[in-house]
């Protein structure tokens, strides 16, 4: 049953992820991503880590998509989509090099990684017994808060800059 | 591990849950009609049986056999597509609600719920946000402006809305100390979250009505300007969907708001699904009462009110909440 989920979420989402960049309409791709990110909440319920699942699909899928579906409408890009892309030369160097480097680090990893990480103190059933949000709401106030609230003041200088720049362009 | 009586009671339920759930979407419709045409003095639907009862089956039939257009530069796949998107999330979200404690029903106790997973209020933001794609894309496959205006429309004012309405459950959860709605419920047996969190239920109930799309928060569809918003081009069963839709959300946003400060399926003497079904009723007559006092926002007047009303009060209660908490214990 697990496996045969696994199986479903991880195919899905690898395929919706492709279709993202092959697919010439932008609308379709923003839904093509929409479908990985789902299929990722599902890979995370897999893991019982149902809160971050919710939140995956909340802010992710929910939000975040919606402002991308938002800003590709009000640019109206169909007219993009009859256009051919023709690859310059740096772009098909850096592509290749790119693909290459990706290649070498799967075949690294397949060759010398154990695909299953070595087991923690956070099994299924301590977090059945804690509950998966309270651990993860007792590790961000412990042991990670620092990151935790330097990232929300990263959040803020974008949010400010976003203003700056967006007021600089009217006056 | 699911037994196949275990399996049948819960197909069960979902079909009874399900079928509860049409019915009152349809009889929502002519409650709606019957209520505004009191308050304004007039009758509402009489013609089709006693008192109208049965308009919305003859609203049904009628429906079914509109000719169904889909415009020649529309965008075919979504624009059958988005009917769907809207309607399911409306559906699905009333999976976590509990509407009845445990029964014993042949021989076997049944818990009046179609489900209780453990992050339950999330589950029902992460659906409801899903309910928004139906409206965005319905209003940009239909090559329309006024659709696509109100799509638009639509997309930034429930994003805005959320965010209040997440900020505002959180003093429920503080004093529940969880996140399923079961447990919600069951903290709330001495007295409703109501009276400790009013000022988060005002936000969140106002939230709920822009969330659902309802005057005075119906911009998306605001017919004065815009025809009829993102489902102008939609005729037949695809408009029924959508108009389905948006009474399967008002039924689920009510439920939820029972659920959270209204102290659930709990109450005295009355059995628990009786008291449930009565709470719901008081909060979907809400919904209809302010459809017929209240004229609809402008656009500024939304934003602002979203952001620089509802969303400092919904900060507020929180910090108030957790001050109220540490000192009374």
């Amino acid at each position: 049953m697990e496996l045969s989920l696994f199986l479903v979420f991880g195919l899905v989402a690898v395929v919706s992820a492709v279709v993202v960049v092959v697919q010439r309409n932008p609308i379709y791709s923003a839904l093509a991503l929409i479908g990985t990110l789902f299929c990722v909440a599902g890979l995370f319920v897999l893991l019982r880590a149902e809160f971050v699942a919710a939140i995956q699909v909340i802010v992710y899928a929910g939000a975040i998509m919606v402002l991308f579906l938002f800003v590709i409408m009000l640019l109206d890009l169909r007219r993009e989509e009859g256009r051919r892309f023709a690859p310059g030369r740096a772009q098909l160097v850096c592509g290749v090099a790119g693909a290459g480097v990706l290649l070498l680090l799967l075949v690294v990893l397949a060759g010398n990684a154990t695909i299953a990480p070595a087991r923690g103190s956070l099994t299924p059933e301590t977090l059945s017994r804690l509950g998966n949000t309270q651990v993860i709401g007792a590790l961000l106030f412990t042991d990670y808060l620092f990151p935790f609230e330097v990232t929300s003041v990263v959040l803020l200088v974008a949010i400010v800059g976003a203003i700056v720049l967006a007021r600089r362009e009217r006056g | 591990m699911l037994t196949a009586a275990g399996l049948a009671i819960m197909l069960a339920k979902i079909l009874v849950v399900f079928g509860a759930m049409m019915l009152a979407v349809a009889y929502m419709t002519w409650l709606e009609r019957k209520i505004i045409g009191d308050m304004q003095m007039r009758l509402g639907p009489m013609r089709v049986g006693p008192h109208g009862l049965l308009q919305p089956i003859a609203d049904g039939i009628k429906l079914f056999f509109k000719e169904d257009i889909i415009p020649t530069n529309a965008d075919r796949v979504l624009y059958v597509l988005a009917p769907t998107f809207s309607m399911v999330p409306a559906l699905i979200a009333f999976a976590v609600v509990p509407f009845g404690d445990e029964v014993r029903l042949f021989g076997q106790v049944v818990p009046l719920r179609i489900t209780d997973i453990n992050v339950g209020i999330l589950y029902v933001l992460a659906v409801a946000s899903m309910g928004v794609y139906g409206i965005v894309l319905a209003g940009w496959s239909s090559n329309n402006k006024y659709s696509l205006l109100g799509a638009l429309r639509s997309s930034a004012q429930m994003i805005s809305y959320e965010l209040s309405m997440g900020l505002s459950i959180i003093p429920v959860i503080m004093l529940a100390s969880s996140l399923s709605l079961v447990d919600i419920v069951n903290a709330q047996a001495r007295v409703w979250f109501l009276v400790p969190a009013l000022p988060s239920f005002l936000v969140f109930f106002i939230c709920a009505v822009a969330e659902t799309n309802r005057a005075p928060f119906d911009l998306p569809e605001a017919e004065t300007e815009l025809v009829a918003g993102f489902h102008t081009e939609y005729s037949s069963m695809k408009f029924a969907m959508f108009f389905m839709a948006e009474y399967a959300n008002m039924i689920t946003a009510s439920a939820i708001a029972t659920t959270l400060f209204l102290g659930g399926w709990r109450g005295p003497l009355l059995p628990p699904v009786v008291w449930f079904l009565l709470k719901v009723f008081a909060v979907l007559f809400v919904f209809i009462w302010l459809r017929a006092t209240l004229p609809r926002f402008r656009y500024d007047q939304l934003m602002r009110f979203g952001w620089k009303v509802l969303l400092p009060v919904a900060l507020g209660a929180i910090a108030l909440t957790a001050v109220g908490l540490v000192l009374l214990g």
